[in-house]
């Protein structure tokens, strides 16, 4: 394959990162030969002619859907924590933020 | 008597209703089925037992004393395990949500429920929907029926993989690029992606939501149809639900399909498309032609960007989508001890998802990222336009459009595996309709080497009612609709 690397490990490292996945060694090499392979293929839209095209976000074109603001039941704190992995007096836990 | 896992939904409902059969025998005989061949196929993750009896229980004291009941009353109905079902197991075959229980229902399945329907149990499929052939599973591949060494496509490989080889009736899986026409393709039965909005995704676990739809499986068009009517109709809590324009689909039922159009565009056979594939879905046009269907050849000069687009938002939507998984609020979770956050999170991620999830949100968050933004997704975006634009106009021409469902035929598990981007050109003719919101259907239309071919019928948004119609007309003048694999 023709080396075009569009990207190196070390910005596959620091994307993994933003996105909050940790990786392995051996994820970060196979990820980089793969994305690069799949980022090759999809070069072809570059040759698409978009010039004052709109970008299609939603083909319905909706934008705010409103309702009235009235107050409806929803799920019961106890329901809310039944999933949680870890919980305490009512509330998720979870380790030190800052 | 047939053994009741055979029968049809009307066939299902005379005999309850005339007393031959109760719904707790139906299902009894529909558990027994699982018990004995799902240990090789892997249809299904979850078998909702108990949950189910009492609901037969129920049905069939409602018939006893005469009270109303649903359309679907005593059929059985297997669910894709990406739709939340309160109180039963809702994973999408993943390690992080391997223990995750729903507390409130799909719209769609409390639809089901109104109308009597018995969920049987959560289907297998690729880990959050993101695959074509149910490998990238954390509760390992399910097998295609017709033969176990094959793939059953996917993502919704379970739902059809249950249907096929009769451990349900019916079963919902979703579409976001084909996830339910590539299986119901390659295990030889009916699925439709219905038009965008017109089924709530209320309760269906995001993956791209511009995309993805949930739709109806079926071994045949008319029990296909029963499954939609029940599927349908206005939901506040989606703000994307639209309403369609009729309540019954099986009324379109009519084995007539002159002074239909078929639109054939020629891409549809082009490079990638196997010749095998290509001469069994050209006959199953011939037939069309045969029944007094009009044929024409067309061109979408835009599908040739259709692949690289579909990605390119789906894996944008999917990095989004899937940041709320944190270990915190649901989801697998380490143990956390007092290190860093953003380390603790990262590992939950890092372990939870698959190899297929976690390369999806890396492709999608670079898509996303600065100086990439316009490059990939905007232009994605301006594609899609492009495309719906020209599929919009074709449909002037003609009522539907048609080709093979999937390029290639079922291959072996394994087979392509390692090579990511050889599985996603097999959806190289399902994307397109995703980008552009319109419905399409697969329906068995012959065999290669004893594997099953689908062929895809496209037709105007809204317009179900065109793909029932020609769907019906062609299951029933052709010599597969008693057709079923040997297991």
């Amino acid at each position: 394959m023709a080396k075009t690397e569009n990207i190196s490990k070390q910005k596959i490292e620091h994307i993994a990162w933003l996105a909050r996945i940790e990786l392995s060694d051996e994820e970060k090499k196979l990820f980089t030969l793969q994305i690069n392979k799949i980022l090759e293929y999809f070069k072809i839209i570059e040759d698409a002619k978009t010039e004052d095209v709109h970008p299609t976000f939603n083909i319905l074109g909706l934008s705010n859907v409103l309702r009235e603001d009235d107050v409806k039941p929803s799920q019961s704190n106890v329901e809310a924590l039944k999933n949680a992995p870890i919980k305490e007096r009512g509330y998720f836990k979870t380790t030190k933020i800052v | 008597m047939v053994d009741p896992y055979r029968l049809t939904v009307p066939e299902i409902i005379a005999k309850i209703d005339n007393r031959e059969l109760t719904a707790e025998e139906c299902l009894s005989s529909f558990l027994t089925r699982i018990r004995k061949i799902d240990g090789k196929i892997n249809a299904f993750i979850t078998i909702n037992h108990e949950a189910a009896f009492q609901r037969a229980k129920n049905i069939d004291k409602k018939v006893r004393n005469g009270e109303r009941v649903g359309t679907l009353r005593g059929v059985c109905i297997a669910i894709k395990d990406n739709i939340c079902t309160k109180g039963i197991p809702t994973t999408c075959s993943s390690k992080m949500l391997e223990h995750f229980i729903p507390n409130y229902n799909a719209y769609v399945i409390d639809k089901l429920l109104e109308e009597d329907a018995i969920i049987i149990g959560k289907t297998n499929m690729d880990e959050f929907a993101m695959g074509s052939t149910t490998e990238n599973s954390f509760f390992g591949p399910t097998k295609n029926p017709w033969n176990l060494s094959y793939v059953p496509g996917g993502s919704s490989g379970g739902s059809a993989a249950a249907v096929s080889s009769c451990e349900s009736v019916l079963s919902i899986g979703s579409d976001t690029g084909g996830s339910v026409r590539s299986p119901a393709s390659f295990c030889s039965i009916v699925g439709l992606k219905p038009t965008y909005g017109v089924v709530s995704r209320y309760g269906l676990i995001a993956y791209a939501n511009s995309l993805e739809q949930i739709g109806p499986m079926a071994r045949n068009v008319k029990d296909l149809a029963l499954l939609f009517n029940t599927m349908i109709g206005h939901d506040s809590m989606d703000s994307t639900s639209t309403s369609t324009p009729y309540s019954d689909y099986s009324t379109f039922l009519v084995d007539d399909i002159t002074d239909f159009k078929l639109g054939v565009p020629k891409e549809f056979f082009g490079e990638g498309v196997d010749e095998r594939v290509a001469k069994t879905v050209w006959k199953g046009i011939d037939k069309l032609e045969a029944l007094g269907a009009t044929c024409e050849e067309t061109s979408l000069s835009t599908v040739k960007y259709a692949l690289s687009a579909y990605y390119l938002i789906a894996m944008s939507e999917a990095s989004s989508n899937l940041a709320r998984y944190d270990g915190i609020r649901y989801g697998y979770s380490e143990n956390s001890k007092s290190e860093n956050w953003n380390n603790f999170v990262s590992r939950n991620r890092g372990r939870g998802f698959g190899s297929e999830v976690k390369r999806r949100i890396i492709l999608g968050t670079y898509a996303l990222s600065a100086g990439y933004y316009d490059k990939y997704y905007i232009k994605s975006l301006q594609v899609r336009t492009k495309i719906r634009q020209e599929f919009i106009k074709t449909f002037n021409q003609f009522d539907v459009l048609i080709g093979p469902t999937m390029p290639i035929p079922p291959f072996k598990i394994g087979e392509k595996i390692e090579d990511p981007l050889a599985l996603y050109m097999s959806d190289i003719l399902t994307v397109p309709v995703n980008l552009v919101g319109c419905p399409a259907i697969s329906i068995p239309c012959g065999f290669v080497n004893n594997l099953p071919i689908g062929m895809q019928m496209i037709s105007p948004p809204l317009r179900e009612d065109l793909l029932l119609k020609a769907s019906y007309s062609f299951e029933q003048n052709s010599n597969l609709k008693d057709r079923g694999p040997k297991i």
